[in-house]
């Protein structure tokens, strides 16, 4: 009779994407062990690993994956109100020069907290590329605010459905909720009454939902390291 | 007979038997512990177990959770059209006329949809009218609908509610991906709803909440007092996953509003019930 407690073990190996192609290091390691042959497989192993390479950043599969896709998005979203607080536009009031310092922090909050919780699973950091955005005006800053927030709050909505663990369901709806208060903000910013416009609202009531594919094209824009989701579940 | 055999079985029919069962290590660590002991018998019913476990909620479930969410709906839905048809209340020639008017809209939108959703499931809808509500809560805010400043904190409570109650509905639905998604999509616009209610309340004339931010910070930051403890209890959380936030940088604060906590099916209700007529 099989030891079930081994047994168990295994299956936790499996389920934890080691026979995807996107590899994580510190389960491979385990998987390998550390002889010559290990070695061998561990080189092999790296050129899947979610480092960069031709391919880019892999972003892994399963819940793992979808943890990396929204860390993905929080390091967009925080290097880029980092940048805005750094060098604030012209004239701003104190008003919303205090609001979206709040929001630099939350979005830093969702960065370091998805940074910690994926540990030796976490994609490195993206390099970004803000070259078509003028921080020193409002309407540039406030554009792509409102452009990052309402994709923000799409891409949690699609992923949602993809989500295997109740508890990162439960914690991407701690964020997605917040992401859109953020969003109805931005909107009012720019124009009061826009929170929640037919731009974003369909005739149902319902807010939008993107998939990853669809989110990563519109994110890659932004980010001068190319995020690779092909074996994000779909 | 080998119960692994059978996951690996269920496994070709369904590749994520396993992640299924992740969430539920604990179960699955149990069962195996358990198979080792148990009578050859007693194994069927432990797999039902495991397995319903693995899959959730049936659909009576699902529809449970929708009529929920009607009922919520249907709660803020007659809110907004009393107060839009109340003469004097919302003050005339501002934004906040078109804002309630749209808010208004999506919460008929949702009972719309959420009805359509139920009877397509093979489900009834619960069914509410105007007469069912009590938006006084039993004389807590007796002037809910002659003062604006009362009006709108009722609103702010009612949308911060809803966005909560969506949000601790999540996991109940993971069986049926596509009302799953629904559901998130209403979750939202719930918070784009308290995120502008809040602004309101923040810039109203002749006396706003000049604190208030779009965003919840610590518990209970409406202004409003121990009346709504309750749509607030726990959001003065700060630790996520075992990680505690301030401890990445952010203030104490920042780290409340970064994350929006959810509220159990019966802290909604307890809620709601103060606004529902027995």
């Amino acid at each position: 009779m099989k030891n079930f407690q081994q047994e168990e073990q295994e299956v936790l190996q499996k389920e934890s994407g080691i026979f995807t192609a996107s590899l994580q290091r510190r389960s491979f390691l385990q998987y390998a062990g550390a002889g010559a042959a290990g070695i061998a497989l561990i080189a092999a192993g790296c050129k899947k690993d979610n480092q960069s390479s031709d391919d880019g950043v892999n972003l892994g599969s399963g819940d793992i994956g979808i943890l990396n896709y929204a860390y993905a998005l929080e390091q967009l979203e925080a290097a880029f109100y980092a940048a805005v607080i750094q060098t604030p536009y012209a004239n701003i009031p104190a008003n919303e020069l205090a609001l979206l310092t709040d929001i630099r922090d939350h979005e830093l909050a969702h960065r370091e907290f998805f940074k910690k919780a994926l540990g030796t699973n976490a994609i490195p950091g993206l390099e970004v590329n803000f070259s078509g955005i003028n921080f020193t005006q409002r309407d540039s800053v406030l554009a792509t605010a409102k452009a990052f927030e309402d994709l923000g709050v799409a891409a949690y909505n699609g992923a949602g459905r993809l989500i295997k663990s109740a508890d990162y369901l439960v914690l991407a709806g701690k964020i997605v909720s917040v992401e859109a208060r953020h969003a109805a903000l931005i909107r009012d910013l720019i124009s009061n009454g826009t929170f929640a416009d037919s731009t974003v609202i369909d005739a149902n009531g319902l807010d939008l939902a993107y998939t990853p594919s669809k989110v990563l094209s519109m994110a890659q824009a932004f980010v001068k390291t190319k995020i690779n989701g092909s074996n994000l579940p779909s | 007979m080998n119960i692994l055999n059978i996951l690996e079985e269920i496994e070709k029919v369904d590749g994520e038997v396993y992640e299924r069962l992740s969430p539920r290590r604990a179960a699955m660590k149990q069962f195996y512990n358990m198979g080792s002991k148990v009578a050859v018998a007693a194994v069927p019913l432990a797999l039902g177990s495991m397995f319903k476990k693995a899959y959730g909620q049936t659909t009576s479930g699902v529809i449970d959770v929708l009529n929920f969410a009607l009922t919520l709906e249907y709660l803020e839905y007659y809110f907004y059209q009393q107060g839009a048809a109340t003469a004097g209340l919302i003050p005339v020639g501002t934004p906040a006329v078109a804002a309630i008017n749209t808010i208004r809209d999506h919460e008929l939108a949702h009972v719309n949809l959420l009805k359509s959703a139920i009877t397509a499931s093979g489900g009834t809808p619960v069914s509410f009218t105007a007469a069912n509500f009590d938006y006084t809560a039993k004389n807590n805010f007796p002037t809910v609908f002659t003062n604006y400043q009362t009006f709108l904190a009722v609103a702010q409570a009612f949308e911060d509610t809803g966005v909560r109650a969506y949000k601790g509905q999540a996991p109940a639905l993971m069986s049926s991906p596509s009302v799953l998604q629904t559901a998130l999509q209403i979750h939202s616009v719930e918070a784009r709803h308290a995120s502008h209610i809040r602004q309101m309340r923040k810039t109203l004339a002749g006396g706003g909440q000049t604190n208030m931010k779009p965003w919840i910070t610590g518990a209970n930051d409406s202004g409003i007092g121990a009346a709504v403890d309750a749509v607030y209890k726990g959001e003065d959380n700060v630790t996520q996953a075992g990680i505690n936030i301030p401890s990445l940088g952010v203030s104490t604060n920042a780290a409340t509003e970064s994350f929006d906590e959810f509220l159990v099916k019966a802290d909604v209700l307890a809620i709601a019930s103060l606004f529902i007529k027995s």
